[in-house]
């Protein structure tokens, strides 16, 4: 029996695995956007009193950078054991122009990446239990 | 001489290591020793300002009068403050500003730390509001994380090269071998470092900043009372710049998930980082070409070369040619971190910026031995606390 998907942040993931996408805040009086809801608590200066509305963010981007860990990250991190690297990437979305930082997809390799070019955004496993498999947001290139 | 100088007369440092004593004692020998340097005594003192270390528990958090007890209590009044990172700029800001206002002459400001081994980590517990907490459960984003993506970019934007990175450890390591408060004394060979392991790709380890226990702290005074202290020229501080970020601030930080959205309201002009030293000439009335040296964040290698651009030294890409061409050497142009840098020392979070300022200090009057950069008049430390603080110092004399 395969194990239940769930986001590994409550709220944080649209879990339409069709449509894969971070759930965000809108400000419509300002325009702005922002990511993570409730942790960022961030405002545009003038639009404190604005009322967010929670959106589903574009899943398209430019790779700003990315870097591979090579060492063991303390916890709270829950690493494969034995340690794998795994890769970071910061991708700023086109539509929303906010950088947004995730692990590289697995299967990408860091060698075949390159600052500008076009990403987009998949779901994938960040760890599992006996029971379930938490998921999260992950950077993919986009195929040419 | 700019209306909001404020002369330093006394400079101390504690030896940075890894000697896992209490913090406290630390400070405590770097106040001695900027008493003594400024050849004043305890009582003469009207204000501490201490900067707080997060993980020394609560002595830690009220560091301004866990210094003014171990010192002995004299009644005066205290400050503590925190900005991670840029702790010991903001502690100097609170001195320099009570003295600017009239309400003190004599103000030691001290910062130390003790710091555990390995990577920094977040506080225990299921902190699921904590964005500090969050970055190392979902995305594994450790501090060289945020380093490494820096260091990519400026490979792939302007052509940086691992051979780049590793030049600046060794520059750095030349520099500091002279300096008796370094930790690590070590000169190191551009081989070396590139046969170091990667840690947060392409950085390696010996290119990214260890964390040490030091102490560092200053004395300063209004120039008035200098003057009746017999120091006609001493060394000043004639700016400190803490600014925040503005709206929207579009790099990605520590210890964030994302930055700010430019798509409603546009990016301002400066970043956070360019705007940090610029609020520091703006004030002092001088800009980067005035300048015969910095003390900059080099928690990696190549932040060093982002620095550069920041502080105004050159244009964005022409960091790496300015490095090349041995300007930011010793003997050169500009010399960046003559001390050694934190890769000489490692992070002390809340002494390193006092620390810095203590290294212009003994540039400015000659006394920085070996290291010296002669004939050195102005010099500025740069600096960034997670969580969107800005820390720079300049002083001239």
């Amino acid at each position: 029996m395969s194990k239940k998907r769930v986001p590994a942040m409550e709220g944080w993931l649209n879990m339409d695995e069709s449509d894969p996408r971070l759930l965000g805040y809108l400000d419509e009086s300002s325009g702005s956007y922002f990511f993570p809801k409730d942790v960022a608590i961030s405002h545009a200066p003038g639009h404190a009193d604005a009322e967010f509305k929670e959106v589903a963010l574009s899943n398209r981007g430019k790779l700003w950078s990315y870097t591979t860990n090579h060492y063991k990250p303390p916890e709270p991190y829950i690493s494969p054991d034995p340690f794998e690297p795994y890769t970071v990437a910061a991708v700023e979305l086109t539509e929303e122009r906010m950088i947004i930082l995730g692990q590289l997809a697995d299967g990408v390799d860091p060698k075949d990446i390159e600052v500008g070019q076009d990403m987009e955004l998949v779901f994938g496993t960040l760890y599992e239990d006996e029971e379930n498999e938490y998921i999260v947001w992950k950077w993919k290139p986009v195929a040419a | 001489m700019s209306k909001n100088d404020v002369a330093i007369l006394g400079a101390g440092m504690h030896p940075w290591g890894k000697w896992g004593r209490n913090f406290a004692e630390y400070g405590v020998f770097a106040i001695k020793a900027a008493m003594k340097d400024a050849g004043l005594e305890w009582k003469d003192v009207d204000f501490i300002v201490g900067g707080d270390t997060m993980r020394n528990g609560y002595p830690g958090y009220v560091a301004g009068a866990t210094f003014a007890k171990a010192m002995g209590w004299t009644g005066v009044p205290i400050a503590s403050c925190y900005a991670a990172c840029a702790t010991g700029a903001h502690a100097i800001e609170i001195a320099r500003t009570r003295i600017l206002a009239g309400m003190a002459d004599v103000v030691v400001v001290a910062g130390a730390d003790t710091t555990p081994k390995g990577f920094l980590a977040p506080n225990k517990g299921e902190r699921t509001l904590d964005p500090d907490w969050l970055r190392f459960r979902l995305l594994g984003a450790t501090n060289p994380t945020y380093f490494g993506l820096y260091a990519q970019r400026r490979m792939d934007l302007y052509g940086a090269t691992e051979q780049d990175f590793a030049h600046i450890k060794v520059k750095n390591s030349k520099h500091g071998a002279a300096n008796p408060n370094a930790r690590y004394k070590k000169v190191f060979t551009e081989e070396e470092v590139l046969a170091s392991p990667l840690v947060a790709a392409p950085l390696r380890l010996f290119e990214i900043c260890a964390t040490s226990d030091g102490g560092a702290a200053v004395v300063l005074t209004s120039m008035e009372f200098a003057k009746k202290h017999g120091v006609k020229n001493p060394v000043r501080v004639s700016a400190v710049s803490t600014v925040s970020p503005t709206f929207p601030n579009t790099t990605i930080d520590m210890p964030d998930f994302s930055t700010d959205s430019a798509a409603g309201i546009p990016a301002p002009d400066r970043s956070f980082k360019d705007s940090i030293s610029y609020a520091a000439y703006q004030e002092a009335g001088i800009g980067p070409e005035d300048l015969d040296l910095a003390e900059v964040y080099d928690l990696s290698s190549a932040l060093e070369l982002d620095w550069y651009e920041n502080i105004g030294l050159c244009k964005p890409g022409d960091a790496e040619k300015l490095l090349r061409d041995g300007d930011t050497t010793i003997g050169g142009r500009i010399p960046v971190n003559a001390s050694g840098g934190l890769g000489c020392f490692g992070e002390a979070v809340p002494a390193q910026a006092i620390a810095q300022v203590c290294e212009l200090t003994w540039q400015l009057r000659g006394q920085a031995g070996e290291r010296q950069v002669d004939g050195a008049k102005a010099g500025i430390t740069a600096n960034q606390g997670l969580f969107g603080h800005g820390s720079s110092v300049l002083c001239t004399r």
